[in-house]
């Protein structure tokens, strides 16, 4: 909060310097949660920190702001304050964005996560579920007791598509997998984590994932010596033998284009869904508990993705009743995966309604 | 069997931080003075905790550290509240925010930054008696730490001579300050064990429950602790009960879902706060011990001058 403060008194500073004007575009940045979260708020800031460094700009950023009306005032006052675009980084700031935007014209606006668009809004995210086919892979190969456990946060689509990319890839080089689902209702809470990670290793998983943001889990599975995943952000600190992999987001390119876009005037309103082939979604370097036919083998898969001749939602794909839901030579498509609400052959449990 | 036991180890690492919180904000809430920032100290004492080990390498250190950091923005606290006789709620509620925003500058410099978590204590002979052995005589020192407060603050509280004095100050600080007592200072050191107390319970979460630092670790539990007092109608026994009881259903929850019962996860996640309350306030029903255990003068500014 005090920190907010700061920040809002240094939006107003630059305020009162953009008087003075030179070219340097401006940038205003709208954060869910502090940048010191390790995970998806601290990536979104190296990612602005890069855009500093390539382009003329000027950048400034809100965080820890609460998604909903308070949103609405954040942005409105980044536009007012002469930002020429701004990105606001949490699905919940989908309707307060777009509020702002129909009034600030000719300010970009580009939401993170969310599907609502207009003349000067975009939106963008990251296919996280290609990187979750790569750390499947991985887990179908490293685990002796078949089970898999996996921490997740609420029963969203993007959440739930995770869940099945794993479950799908461990099984096709383990057919024997199970993927056990904890749901601790909340994207960050290191103790509940922890203590989801310590339940799930109790009953068997010896490697463990988590779609939640600390590094909590990652720490269990050090401590417990089974293997776990990074999410958001390489973890290796917090679990350097424990750790396989970690999905790493990598947003540098695309606010570095986008803004590059604006200052030339080629930007226009898109959707932008990238994977591991744009490097929106990248991997941590292997951990040395990984051998080498493993990493060839993700390696392989992560080539496949990237040429395209692999997709992680390629049939045959069934349900959790065992009925074929997309046939050989079928792809789920994005359509479809934007609303997942349904889990695939392989994870125990129900998804909670 | 195994996984029993495995839970019943996790229960109690969950359950030790709120129980610290707690009870130190009951010896707080006893002597009259209410205070709201229990949420900021914990996360100052998990911070300053943190930061200590690091740069010490020594975990008793950092556990005096983190007592002292919580007793020091107390102390701020009690300044306000009692010298300028600031109203108690928002004080306290800006206590909260204060804590969470210095702890989050203070850490900055600590993100990403790993501690193995402080070690366990087994105690020679006791530990190695199977099943309860593990369970009972195999902890960090702070879960130790944690019981021998629940008998201090009980023995405190109900049998010295001191305790029926700051006691005498909650429930009438007007009686108590024309009998000769210095209600300020009474408060004042109640609000400094209440500081120091939460501040174990932050570091408690940062050294040993989840051994790093993040901003906003405390995730709530401050206002857990407040609670649990609230329902546990300022009884130290039913603190211990109401803390071990929320942190056995939370843990028990998540076991439940691992093993695939069929229960919606948002209701496997309200159960923790809902039995607590439910079980707390049926075993304390009873309206007039409640009045009699509940401090009378709870929130009440105190002049001097009447």
């Amino acid at each position: 909060m005090i920190k907010k403060i700061i920040s809002s008194v240094a939006i107003a500073t630059c305020l009162t310097a953009a008087g003075i004007a030179s070219a340097e575009t401006k940038v205003g940045f709208v954060y869910v949660g502090p940048i010191g979260d390790h995970g998806w708020s601290y990536q979104h800031n190296q990612s602005r920190l890069a855009l500093e460094k390539a382009l003329d700009v000027k950048t400034s950023y809100v965080e820890s702001v609460p998604e909903g009306a308070d949103a609405q005032r954040v942005i409105r006052q980044l536009a007012a304050d002469g930002n020429e675009v701004i990105f606001t980084t949490s699905f919940g700031y989908m309707n307060p964005t777009l509020k702002v935007a129909k009034r600030f014209p000719k300010v970009k606006f580009e939401h993170a996560t969310g599907y609502k668009r207009s003349k000067n809004l975009s939106t963008y995210s990251a296919r996280f579920y290609e990187g979750r086919a790569v750390l499947g892979a991985i887990a179908g190969k490293m685990t002796k007791t078949n089970t898999i456990g996996y921490i997740a946060s609420f029963p969203i689509p993007e959440v739930i598509r995770g869940i099945n990319a794993m479950t799908l890839a461990a099984r096709k080089v383990n057919p024997d997998v199970k993927v056990k689902v904890v749901w601790v209702n909340t994207w960050f809470d290191p103790g509940k984590e922890g203590d989801a990670a310590k339940a799930l290793i109790d009953q068997g998983a010896d490697v463990i994932t988590q779609h939640t943001d600390s590094p909590a889990p990652l720490q269990v599975a050090e401590k417990r010596g089974v293997y776990g995943f990074g999410q958001a952000s390489n973890m290796k600190s917090f679990a350097p033998k424990a750790q396989l992999t970690a999905i790493v987001n990598n947003w540098d390119k695309y606010y570095i284009d986008r803004v590059k876009a604006a200052q030339d005037g080629s930007w226009a309103s898109i959707d932008t869904w990238a994977g591991i082939k744009d490097g929106m979604v990248t991997l941590a370097p292997y951990g040395d508990a990984v051998p080498q036919d493993v990493r060839d083998y993700a390696d392989s898969v992560k080539a496949s993705i990237v040429d395209g001749s692999f997709h992680p939602f390629q049939g045959p794909i069934k349900n959790q009743k065992g009925e074929v839901v997309t046939k050989e030579g079928e792809t789920i498509g994005d359509g479809e995966l934007a609303k997942m609400g349904w889990y695939v052959e392989g994870v125990d449990g129900k998804i909670p309604k | 069997m195994d996984i029993l036991i495995a839970a019943i180890l996790t229960i109690i690492t969950a359950a030790t931080p709120l129980l610290f919180a707690a009870l130190g904000e009951l010896v707080t809430e006893k002597s009259g003075v209410l205070n709201l920032g229990v949420e900021g100290m914990m996360i100052m004492g998990a911070i300053i905790g943190f930061v200590t080990v690091h740069h010490t390498g020594s975990a008793s250190v950092a556990i005096i550290a983190s007592m002292i950091a919580g007793a020091f923005i107390a102390s701020i606290f009690g300044i306000l509240v009692l010298k300028f006789h600031a109203r108690q709620v928002p004080t306290g509620l800006a206590l909260t925010i204060f804590g969470l925003g210095l702890s989050a500058l203070i850490g900055q410099s600590m993100i990403g930054v790993a501690y193995t978590g402080i070690p366990k204590l087994a105690i020679p002979g006791l530990a190695s008696i199977p099943v309860i052995g593990n369970i009972l005589f195999n902890q960090d020192g702070l879960v130790y730490l944690s019981i021998l407060m629940v008998i201090v603050v009980y023995w405190f509280m109900n049998k010295s001579r001191a305790g029926l004095i700051l006691r005498a100050v909650g429930d009438s600080h007007d009686a108590a300050h024309a009998m000769g007592y210095s209600v300020v200072k009474i408060r004042f050191m109640a609000i400094l064990f209440g500081g120091a107390m939460a501040g174990v319970g932050g570091a408690y979460l940062s050294l040993a429950y989840s051994p790093l630092w993040v901003e906003g670790m405390t995730a709530g539990r401050g206002w857990i602790a407040l609670a649990l007092v609230v329902f546990a109608s300022w009884k130290v026994g039913r603190v211990l009960l109401g803390a071990y009881l929320f942190g056995g259903i939370t843990i028990l929850q998540l076991h439940a879902q691992a093993l695939g019962i069929g229960i919606p996860s948002q209701v496997m996640s309200m159960l923790p706060y809902l039995a607590t309350i439910l079980v707390l306030v049926f075993i304390s029903r009873d309206k007039t011990k409640i009045k009699l255990n509940s401090p009378a003068s709870l929130g009440k500014p105190f002049h001097e001058s009447r």
